[in-house]
């Protein structure tokens, strides 16, 4: 059962490609799959009818694949009779009508690939529904149709209608799942087990019985659309109608009768089972009966059909008797043959007449004998007119009531009476279905009919075929069925079959069919009657009006929550830290026993300046004295940590530092300089009030946390470990090895962040490397008016000697000279470094992380010395192939030993000496070293490439606004005097910080 | 476990800072109170290796004993390094919405009360825009709905499809409610 589903869902994902090439022919391809997995049921046949020759009982098919073993919920599938009826009509079903689509849909249809693939999906989610034995399994199956059938009903994306239909479907079936699901996990919490049979075989009992089953039945009538959710199944017809005959005909919607008939063995005697059962299903059957008399709409008929023979099959396989059983499962088999049957049928009339509108449809019948004659045999079916399928389950339904009421029942009074009063609504609107599709209306002249073609009748014609094969090869069949049904109660002689002679169920099936002859005789007085009874279960619109009010309740809370922006957010989340976590640490109290004043004398003056820093940095007005104030504390950080044994910290922090700043100051300089101060002075006393308050509380932490502390730390093994490792530098052989998988996590984290900066300021497109000098003619003519310009403001520029290669590309104004030279000299000495604390991070202060920073630099210092120019000429390569080649190193690092039989992050060494550099331990972790390496420079990379280069780019083609014109596009000629306005514009600020502006 | 006092302290002004200055409606205030409030977590976290000892490196003739806890260390490594992405990322925020929301002189301002409240009225109009969807599916349900008319007038009302006739549809909607 397992490979048939694996097959679905590979099937499944090859359909939209095979789409491409076979259009709709794909579907005659693709119902192969059904049809074999049918032939392969068929052959189980035997097995589970017979059972084995030892026990002689029926047997059953179990598969079982361990899955979340903690939770003691396994993938168990189990084919039994009841699953193997129901996978039967899923897989013939499902073959046929997608061997129907071939003809129904055209090779233009939109989305063909899609639908396609959905619906063979649904074959599989079906197939896995009925025969999981796992609850949970079961329950994502069965939420799994739900969301198929959302995207199938959905499939005219375009259309309205369609879309509402959609939802609705998915919001009430998706509830009433939500709602199975409590109940599943109160009975497989109550009965130890998350086995559908075991819970059956010894039910659980009490009150977690009664509430799990009635909320399961909940769901169970949810998706067979019983009152009161019945209203979105005929909104789903706006489903194509091979949607809508094999969903919501055969299949998805007799998930509810399935899981009814299911539990019924178990727990048909719970008190609250016959009430929602029998009460809801005959209430359904009256109302889906009564609404389906007064449609037009031919397919909203058989939608209100299905909707009362849903209810009908609940009532049956709910009443909890042998003979009801075999009854309700003898029934849902004719439906599953007829109904489908009929709306395949309403499927060719549309092509054919280009509407489902009875009153525009004339004499379709005798043009569309055929059709007509088949369509006749299931109709007569639905109505369960002799010699048909439909009769034979009828008759055993009303003798297994009739049974019920001489045992004096009153639950079989009910059914019984309610029943008939349905089974004559459905002689009627069956009445009304046939001469509405295909009887010639006086005076009204012949619907025009296009030609569909003959292999469109070929499933409907084998379907109906079938409800009369059925019907007198019943004696073969029932086997299959009461093998099921013998499981409930009740003596086990009744048989099914086409002639009981002469009895109280052939009455009632005269009465029935007199009385619906009436009806259809006296159709005006009954219109005249039901247009004047009010509509007392219309759901829909309760439903809206639920939907709207959730919406405007939504809508209304947000706004209330939401007011006050996001310092009203930060302001109640501080709150929160403060209560919560003040008040737990007041109560927990466990104070250090001890307290140092400081670790060493230095400490607390570099502490007063930091703390000092940190408040001037808060009240500071303008950004850039704010900055550098925070660097202050940054800074003062990496001296506590430099005089406290925390080398491989003070070196990353400095290095942070002062790429924080680069990155702030590139931001900062396009925005205004004044820091404005729009709130309020309570506000701000306010604002201190909860600063003063979350600081202490930390304070407060900091000790807790210290005195709380009474394990001993596990860094005591961290030396061993380390050596262990081929290192000397216990931070660095834990990043890279010991802890690797966090390391990894970490740098993903970079990835991620690089990838969102460049997105946030690349408008169309990152790719690419940072532009080049020589990369496109185009650029570099938008270089050559800044050089020419300076030929008249400053002959110096053209003289002075290129240090740099890019250095002329800046106006003379931002050039340095001394800069240049600096940057000339030290960039490569400073990239060998970075090379050098990579490498020798394993034994020394440095590693991956240092390493890059330093690199990254670097590139700071040729990107401020020459520009966005430079940069490119420095590294010619696109920032995010940089990025994703150091988390695929570092990914391939952790999952290469896998290929040599070792486990993930597995480390392997060779060590060997080199001159200068010392002892090199060259190993896997090394690789993975260099992985980091490369993430953290192309991060950097991409702060200078974003937020550096492209803002230059904004601002020299004058794109202020995001409205812009496409920046290629900028003109050109204008450049010069745009830069000199915007340096004129923006003031000292601007100018001071503008990349090589430190000029003189 | 011991620590050290003096860093507690700071611990507590630096996050009291950054607290009061994220409390802000600048955005760059924000990511100046993210940086502050950032040094001072990591430095707690520092503050948990209690005493500090020589650096965690084992060159010949350290003892293992008198080393620092190399444990906060790396956590903080690798906090430091995404302290630096979270700050760019944020700085790019910060540029892109005050280039796209031309804010101009405002700077980076996020919005005020009015504006909140606008914008929640907008979100409620979109959390309610599937509401012509299920009205076109009720109409469709409504119209295939038999209403009795007297012999004779069906055959010559009923010319075009249901529904195409806007007139008829109205007329429909009249009756129905």
């Amino acid at each position: 059962m397992l490979v048939s589903l694996g097959l679905f869902a590979l099937v499944s994902l090859l359909t939209p490609f095979a789409t491409r090439l076979l259009g709709r022919r794909v579907f005659l391809v693709i119902a192969i799959l059904p049809a074999a997995v049918f032939a392969w049921l068929c052959a189980q046949l035997p097995l589970v009818v017979g059972g084995s020759e030892e026990t002689g009982a029926s047997g059953e098919l179990v598969e079982q694949f361990r899955w979340i073993p903690r939770l003691g919920i396994e993938l168990g599938f189990r084919l039994d009779a009841l699953s193997l009826l129901l996978a039967l009509v899923v897989t013939g079903v499902g073959a046929l009508v997608l061997l129907y689509c071939a003809w129904y849909f055209r090779d233009d249809e939109p989305s063909l690939g899609r639908f396609a693939s959905l619906l063979l999906l649904f074959a599989g989610v079906m197939f896995g529904l009925v025969t999981a034995d796992d609850v949970f399994a079961l329950f994502i199956f069965w939420e799994a149709t739900s969301v198929l059938s959302y995207l199938l009903i959905g499939h005219y994306t375009g259309r309205r209608e369609s879309r509402g239909a959609a939802l609705q479907a998915l919001t009430v079936t998706t509830f009433g799942g939500l709602v199975m699901l409590v109940g599943l996990v109160l009975l497989a919490v109550a009965g130890e087990t998350t086995s559908l049979a075991t819970l059956l075989a010894t039910p659980v009992t009490g009150a977690a019985a009664e509430w799990g089953v009635a909320l399961v039945l909940v769901g169970a009538i949810s998706k067979s659309a019983l009152v009161p959710f019945h209203f979105w199944l005929p909104a789903a017809m706006a489903a194509p109608t091979p949607v809508s005959a094999y969903l919501h005909a055969a299949a998805m919607v007799k998930a509810g009768v399935y899981l009814v008939a299911r539990l019924a063995p178990g727990y048909a005697d719970l008190s609250v089972w016959h009430p929602i059962v029998i009460g809801l299903g005959v209430l359904t059957m009256l109302v889906g009966g009564w609404r389906a008399l007064r449609q037009y709409d031919l397919k909203l008929l058989l939608a209100y059909g299905t909707v009362s023979q849903l209810g009908f099959m609940i009532v049956v396989v709910g009443f909890g008797t042998r003979d009801a059983a075999l009854a309700g499962v003898a029934l849902l088999l004719a439906h599953a043959l007829f109904k489908s049957t009929l709306f395949l049928v309403v499927g060719i009339v549309d092509h054919a007449a280009g509407t489902r509108d009875w009153r525009e449809l004339s004499g379709v019948g005798r043009r569309m004998p055929v059709l007509a004659t088949f369509a006749g045999l299931a109709a007569a079916s639905m109505a369960g007119l002799p010699p048909l399928i439909g009769f034979v389950a009828k008759e055993a339904v009303f003798e297994a009531f009739l049974e019920g009421v001489a045992h004096g029942e009153a639950w079989a009074w009910l059914a019984l009476v309610g029943v008939v009063v349905g089974s004559i609504l459905t002689v009627a609107y069956t009445v009304r279905f046939f001469w509405g599709a295909f009887w010639r209306r006086d005076g009204k002249p012949d619907t025009p009919l296009h030609d569909e073609g003959a292999g469109i009748l070929v499933s409907p014609v084998v379907l109906s075929t079938a409800g009369v094969v059925a019907a007198f090869t019943i004696a073969a069949i029932e086997p299959l069925l009461t093998a099921y049904a013998d499981e409930l109660p009740g003596p086990q002689e009744y048989h099914l079959a086409l002639w009981h002679g002469f009895g109280p169920p052939l009455a009632i099936s005269a009465l029935v069919f007199g009385v619906g002859a009436l009806l259809v005789w006296l159709r005006r007085p009954v219109a005249r009657f039901q247009a004047a009874t009010p509509e007392w279960f219309d759901a829909s619109r309760e439903y809206l009006s639920i939907v709207r009010g959730i919406d405007r309740f939504a809508a209304s809370l947000t706004m209330f929550i939401q007011r006050r922006g996001l310092p009203g957010y930060v302001a109640v989340i501080v709150l929160v830290l403060v209560a919560g976590l003040g008040t737990g640490l007041l109560l927990n109290g466990a104070w250090p026993e001890e307290v140092r004043a400081w670790d060493f004398p230095a400490q607390p003056f570099i502490a007063a300046v930091m703390a000092v820093a940190a408040i001037a940095a808060a009240v500071a007005s303008h950004r850039v004295t704010a900055i550098l104030l925070v660097g202050v504390t940054g800074y003062g950080l990496v001296m506590l940590f430099g005089m406290s044994g925390a080398p491989d910290l003070a070196l990353t922090q400095a290095l942070v530092e002062s790429l924080t700043l680069v990155a702030f100051v590139l931001v900062l300089r396009r925005l205004p300089k004044q820091i404005a101060q729009h709130n309020p002075p309570v506000r701000r006393r306010f604002r201190a009030i909860i600063g003063i308050l979350a600081g202490a509380v930390m304070g407060i932490v900091g000790l807790v946390a210290l005195g709380a502390r009474i394990q001993p730390s596990i860094s005591g093994g961290l030396p061993e470990l380390a050596l262990e490792a081929h290192g000397k530098n216990i931070v660095n052989v834990m990043l890279v090895d010991i802890r690797a998988w966090d390391t990894l996590g970490e740098i993903s984290v970079l990835v991620a962040v690089a990838t969102g900066v460049a997105s946030l300021i690349f408008v169309s497109g990152r790719t690419g490397a940072a532009p080049r000098l020589d990369s496109s003619a185009g650029r570099r003519e938008r270089v050559q008016p800044i050089v020419e310009q300076s030929n008249v403001r400053d002959d110096r520029a053209t003289t002075r000697q290129a240090w740099l290669l890019a250095g002329r590309t800046l106006g003379p104004r931002n050039r340095s000279i001394l800069i240049e030279v600096l940057v000339r000299l030290l960039f490569h000495p400073a990239i060998i470094v970075s090379i050098y604390l990579l490498f020798t991070g394993h034994n020394a202060p440095g590693g991956g992380f240092a390493g890059g920073l330093l690199a990254g630099l670097a590139l700071v210092a040729r990107y401020l010395a020459a520009g966005r120019y430079e940069l490119g000429e420095a590294v010619p390569v696109d920032a995010g192939k940089l990025l994703g080649f150091g988390l695929l190193l570092a990914a391939a690092t952790a999952t290469a030993p896998l290929l040599f039989g070792s486990t993930v992050f597995a480390s392997s060494w060779f060590e060997w000496h080199v001159p200068v550099l010392g002892e090199i331990s060259f190993g896997t972790s090394t690789f993975f070293d260099i992985g980091v390496y490369l993430v953290v420079v192309a991060l950097v990379l991409d702060i200078l490439r974003s937020l550096g280069a492209e803002v230059d780019r904004h601002r020299e083609e004058g794109i202020d606004t995001a409205d812009g014109n496409d920046p290629d596009d900028g003109t050109d000629g204008d450049e010069a005097s745009v830069t000199a306005d915007d340096t004129a514009a923006t003031g000292p600020v601007d100018a001071a910080i503008t990349p090589g502006e430190a000029r003189p | 476990m011991t620590g050290s006092l003096t860093l507690v302290a700071l611990v507590a002004v630096m996050f009291g800072a950054g607290i009061y200055v994220m409390l802000e409606r600048s955005l760059t205030r924000v990511l100046i109170g993210f940086l502050l409030v950032g040094n001072a977590v990591n430095l707690l976290i520092y503050v948990m290796s209690g005493a500090p000892g020589l650096a965690p490196v084992l060159y010949d003739g350290v003892d293992p004993d008198e080393i620092s806890d190399p444990l906060p260390q790396v956590f903080m490594l690798t906090a430091i390094v995404i302290n630096l992405g979270i700050t760019a990322f944020m700085l790019a925020l910060i540029y892109r919405s005050w280039w796209l929301a031309r804010l101009g002189d405002r700077g980076d301002l996020v919005d005020d009360d009015r504006d909140e409240r606008e914008s929640g009225e907008g979100a409620a109009d979109v959390a309610r825009s599937s509401r012509l969807d299920d009205t076109a599916i009720l109409d469709i349900l409504e119209q295939s709905d038999e209403e009795y008319e007297e012999r004779g007038s069906e055959a010559s009302a009923r010319t075009g499809r249901d529904g195409a006739d806007p007139a008829d549809r109205a007329d429909r909607g009249g009756d129905r409610r």
